[in-house]
């Protein structure tokens, strides 16, 4: 292994800047003059506006401008659009309301801006906010997914009846139908995925600044993808896209909420162009639960259909996805874009999904760590172990019975995906030896002994990483030698920093200390498409080795005029130095830099410098997998639940950092883990946020978290020439059917057959006492 | 937050004739209770007076069958005192099992009492243990002192100055954490003290802390788990929210109360 290469658990170089509170955040950013911006947001989940008075709140001193959605219209502000498009109920294209930035006469959810006060404190605006009277003509409201389609039910959108906005079908229906007639035995299950609040550890901010000079602004924010959001800005803001430049400094976590453009970006601006000013916005706490984007929120019925073998003939899902009230720009994306996950990890001949997409007055969904592979693999994970249960199986065994074998790959699923690589028997196989698989019922009899439920939970997982195969970097090297990277993905908290590094040193040989990592800023490079679905190391692996090896090849040729040889006769070699073949003379990465910026001493014509910026596209997505065990026990008499052990066992193809990767898992199976836990977001009947804090919200601590033991069972990508698959999702896929399989099987022995997450307490006791409670026969056993 | 003037004071007297002299002062303690309603903009005040400085308020004191514990003290001084862990081991355990270090480190007896949030668990050591508040107009008995949520006895102007706990034969105290806040869902203190048994009940009453004067009969008769079984418990007096409706708070009571109870009787053994 090369020093400080690519298989290297690399101290994190960000972190000492990080933990140190010397990191850069858009929050940490006071620009001379700027003022501060407060959102006054709607009270009410449905409302007519009848109007806004502001006069009393426009006397407060300090009060620069109160703006509402009239002085946006006047302005012609617009939304933002959705990335993804489907059929309605109509077969045409459907009904696609962009996610307003300010409500105009409507609010259609609790949280929606309403008017915008910028002033010379944040104190200022929220006094002048306390004195704006919105008059508010309150409606019937449905927030609830269950409730969206009732008979009745009050419409988000007139446009929209039964506030279906699309109605969509995958896979094949006749070859499905086909399968479940020749079943021998058909499992079904229907469970709900809850709604839950994304809370990144930063929360969202921004600031504007208006240049009258250059007509332009600099917008610097907590976000994912500062080019993507650019363009969405524009056309919100109705300007050429040159006209913004968009940074992301530091970014305390993303998650997938930071890649979906929210109302306040845009606000910030229009703000900031009205007063003239510099302008400021930080979400606080209780802001971000009502503003942010919510995620997952479905409704699943799920079937599978086996033969006398217990081999899978077919999969029928029918999912209902709520999307909010408007169409935030992965919304439709969340309940679609990544539903090849059903076919799982099985030879699975036949697939079938019909998808209702629903409008409730709620704050718009958006993607959130795994952005609907979780709920994809809850599908094919769930149905699974229902039919074990049905069976009398061993659910790790007839998992095992209908993995794609590793000699089949590429493997086209007939379904959505073609996967890349992957050996599902033996990642299965390494994780049932690391998690004593075979020794659990002495486990659940030991617990049993001690009055506790306990219940073991299996899961594959395998996502697609890297969707996006195209990316633009560039590495320019200075005078000194020294290596700046830059790319259009950003860094929120992954690791991005030290993997470049890593990379550049395994390619170029240079020591992390002589390697600058770029932010994410639109000047900088002219395209990007951010980070987001697990793309970034497959994507940079791939980016960097090109970009290196073409700088290396010009270095070549610099060193021959230095050398005075032919470019073939000159090696690349360890510790940076390029030296000709059979003889001593060499010069250093440093000198041919230097000598590359004295265009005097170099041929006419020849071009100077040692830099190189291309666009690199992948040959296809990759397919990181691979199988999670969880074990939980479960206090009957409290409903109190514990995760006593957890397990996986991976495959991201190659780790560039293994620690890193390890990282992810954890923060992957952690998020995963809250939500069967207890996150969740819930809404009563008037469309408040019952939610809204964390005095309500169900965050997990380090304490309600199990010790994760990590085998590796990789297997090197066939679609990057490094090996390299993404490993950003995966821990959140597999912990949610995982921890629900768990759940599942502990309470299974009362005769309970199904059980919805959030495993709270008093949803666990209630649903024991209601089966009967744990017979004393039980625990004496 | 609204704006205020910040004043700090030596003495709970001084305090006191500040809060007088000012008329809308609110006294800061550890802040962890008032800071975040004053930055949520839930409570605006002109002036806040920080008691930080008042070292006469800070300290425990082990008398004979009683220990006396400042108002000023924090939950972290408390949990981590040597003394007590042998005096009175139950209050270190409770002090120890508020909140987090954070809040342990800042957070005060005196703040958590006066406050009186109905989740808060030294209202129930006080009405658990019969304890005395002392306040700067004399004292008053735990009984008398928490009238009901966010209510306490004291009178305008008033201080909390400490708090005097009867030293009880046996005490144990058992809480279900509320699953988002990790305040108590339901904590139950049991006492067996001089006087008698006392049981009191935090977290679960809609009124706030209460004693169960049921369970506290049954166990008189028979100091054993099962006795609470046949323990009335008025669960219309219960709360009932999202992560606990009055029937699952009121089976929480009982299991708390039991566990309290077994502990009780396995240290004795
Ligand atoms: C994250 C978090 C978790 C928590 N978890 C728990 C928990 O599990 N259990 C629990 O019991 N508590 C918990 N608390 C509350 C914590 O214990 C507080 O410290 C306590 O309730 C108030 O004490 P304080 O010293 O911070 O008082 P402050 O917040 O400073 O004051 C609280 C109130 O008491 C008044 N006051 C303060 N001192 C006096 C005095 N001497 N005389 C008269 N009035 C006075 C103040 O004016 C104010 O109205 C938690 C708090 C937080 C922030």
């Amino acid at each position: 292994m090369r020093e400080f290469g690519i298989g290297q658990s690399l101290p994190r170089t960000e972190d000492l800047r990080l933990v140190r509170g010397t990191g850069r955040y858009t929050d940490d950013i006071a620009p001379a003059g700027s003022a501060r911006m407060y959102v006054l947001r709607s009270q009410h989940a449905f409302a007519r506006i009848g109007g806004i008075a502001i006069d009393a709140a426009l006397e407060v001193p300090g009060v620069l401008a109160i703006l509402t959605g009239a002085d946006a219209t006047a302005d012609g502000l617009g939304g933002f659009t959705s990335m993804v498009r489907r059929t309605g109920p109509d077969g045409q294209p459907n009904f696609e309301p962009p996610f307003a930035v300010i409500a105009r006469d409507v609010t259609r959810y609790v949280g929606e801006p309403v008017a915008v006060i910028v002033a010379e404190t944040l104190n200022a605006a929220k006094d002048a906010a306390e004195l704006i009277e919105v008059d508010y003509e309150a409606q019937p409201c449905v927030a609830d997914l269950a409730l969206a389609d009732a008979p009745g039910a009050p419409l988000v959108w007139e446009q929209c009846p039964g506030n279906l906005c699309v109605l969509t079908e995958v896979g094949d229906k006749s070859a499905t139908d086909d399968a479940f007639a020749r079943a021998a035995h058909v499992a079904q299950v229907d469970f709900r995925i809850s709604r839950v609040a994304v809370s990144t550890m930063e929360p969202r901010t921004a600031v504007a600044e208006w240049s009258e000079a250059d007509q332009r602004f600099t917008l610097h924010a907590s976000i994912q993808n500062p080019h993507m959001s650019r363009e969405q800005l524009a056309g919100v803001l109705g300007l050429p896209s040159h006209r913004i430049r968009a940074v992301a400094l530091d970014v305390g976590g993303g998650f997938g909420l930071k890649g979906v453009p929210h109302p306040e970006l845009a606000l910030v601006m229009w703000a900031a162009r009205r007063v003239g000013r510099p302008v400021r916005w930080t979400s606080e706490r209780s802001e971000g639960f009502l503003a942010d984007c919510h995620a997952r929120d479905q409704i699943v019925h799920a079937e599978l259909a086996l033969d006398e073998e217990a081999r899978f003939l077919g999969l029928r899902v029918r999912v209902k996805a709520n999307f909010g009230a408007y169409l935030s720009l992965a919304g439709v994306h969340c309940a679609l874009g990544n539903i090849g996950g059903l076919s799982g990890v099985y030879v699975l001949p036949a697939i079938h999904g019909e998808i209702r997409g629903l409008f409730t007055h709620t704050v718009p969904i958006g993607p959130y760590r795994g952005a609907g592979r979780p709920e994809a693999s809850m599908m094919i994970e769930r149905v699974i172990d229902v039919a074990a249960r049905d069976l009398g199986m061993d659910p790790a065994e007839l998992r095992r019975r209908n993995l794609i074998p590793a000699d089949r790959m590429p493997y086209d699923t007939g379904f959505v995906f073609t996967y890349d690589s992957g050996d599902f028997p033996a990642s299965q196989a390494k994780v049932q030896e690391i998690s004593d698989w075979n020794g659990f019922e002495r486990r659940r009899a030991g617990a049993w002994a001690r009055g506790r439920l306990r219940g073991i939970g299996m899961a594959h997982v395998i996502e697609i990483a890297a969707g996006q195969l195209d990316e633009m970097g560039a590495i320019e090297v200075d005078t000194s030698g020294a290596i700046a990277v830059t790319t259009g993905m950003q860094n929120h908290g992954q690791g991005h920093e030290t993997m470049y590094r890593q990379l550049i040193a395994e390619f170029m040989h240079v020591p992390p200390d002589k390697v600058s990592v770029r932010d994410c800023d639109t000047d900088q490079i002219p395209y990007g498409f951010g980070t987001g679905g697990s793309r970034s190391a497959v994507v940079a692996g791939f980016l960097l080795e090109t970009l290196a090896s073409k700088v290396i090849a010009k270095g070549k040729q610099v060193a021959a005029i230095m050398l005075e040889v032919e470019p073939d006769q000159i090696d690349y070699r360890e510790g940076a130095v390029f030296a000709a073949r059979d003889s001593n003379r060499s010069a250093t990465l440093a000198e041919v830099a230097r000598f590359a910026h004295q265009p005097m001493h170099l041929p006419p014509g020849f071009e100077g410098g040692l830099s190189h910026r291309q666009m690199t596209r992948l040959a296809g997505p990759t397919f990181p997998n691979g199988c999670h065990v969880c074990e939980v026990e479960i206090d009957p008499e409290t409903g109190h639940l514990d995760f006593v052990g957890y397990w996986v066992s991976e495959d991201v193809g190659k780790a560039i950092n293994p620690m890193i990767v390890k990282g992810q898992v954890h923060g992957g199976v952690v998020q995963g883990l809250g939500q069967a836990l207890g996150e969740y977001i819930h809404y009563d009947e008037e469309g408040q946020l019952a939610t809204g804090s964390f005095m309500d919200y169900q965050m997990p601590r380090a304490l309600d978290m199990p010790a994760i033991g990590i085998v590796s069972s990789d297997t090197p990508s066939r679609n990057n020439p490094l090996g390299i698959k993404g490993c950003g999702e995966g821990g959140t896929v597999g912990a949610l059917p995982a921890a629900m399989n768990a759940i599942a099987d502990a309470l299974g022995p009362l005769g309970i057959t199904n059980f919805d997450m959030p495993a709270t307490p008093q949803r666990l006791w209630r649903a024991i006492r209601d089966a009967g409670g744990m017979p004393h026969a039980m625990a004496a056993e | 937050m609204y704006p205020f003037d910040y004043h700090r004071c030596a003495s709970a007297e001084e305090a006191k004739a500040l809060l007088a002299e000012l008329g809308d002062g609110r006294l800061l303690a550890g802040g962890q209770s008032l800071l975040p309603m004053m930055k949520l903009r839930f409570v605006m005040t002109g002036n806040v007076i920080d008691l930080r400085d008042c070292e006469e308020l800070r300290g425990i004191d082990i008398g004979s069958g009683a220990v006396t514990i400042g108002a000023m003290t924090r939950h972290v001084d408390v949990a981590s005192s040597k003394e007590l862990a042998t005096a009175l081991p139950v209050l270190a355990e409770l002090a120890g099992g508020i909140g987090d270090p954070l809040v342990r480190a800042q957070g005060t007896m005196g703040g958590s009492i006066a406050n009186n949030d109905p989740a808060a668990d030294y209202p129930a050591a006080c009405l658990g243990l019969g304890a005395t508040i002392l306040t700067t107009a004399g004292e008053i008995a735990a009984d008398d002192f928490f009238l009901g949520v966010f209510e306490t006895a004291l009178a305008e102007g008033e201080l909390v100055t400490g708090v005097r706990y009867p030293v009880p034969a046996a005490a144990a105290y058992m809480k279900f954490r509320h699953p988002a806040s990790r305040f108590a869902l339901a904590g139950v203190f049991v006492a067996r003290a001089m006087d008698g048994l006392r049981i009191a009940v935090t977290g679960a009453g809609s009124q706030g802390v209460f004693r169960w004067h049921e369970a506290e009969a049954a166990l008189t008769a028979d100091f054993a788990p099962e006795a609470l079984d046949g323990a009335e418990l008025d669960t219309s007096d219960l709360n009932s929210d999202i992560h606990a409706d009055a029937d699952y708070r009121g089976h929480l009571v009982r299991v708390m109360a039991a566990r309290a109870v077994r502990k009780i009787l396995a240290a004795n053994r």
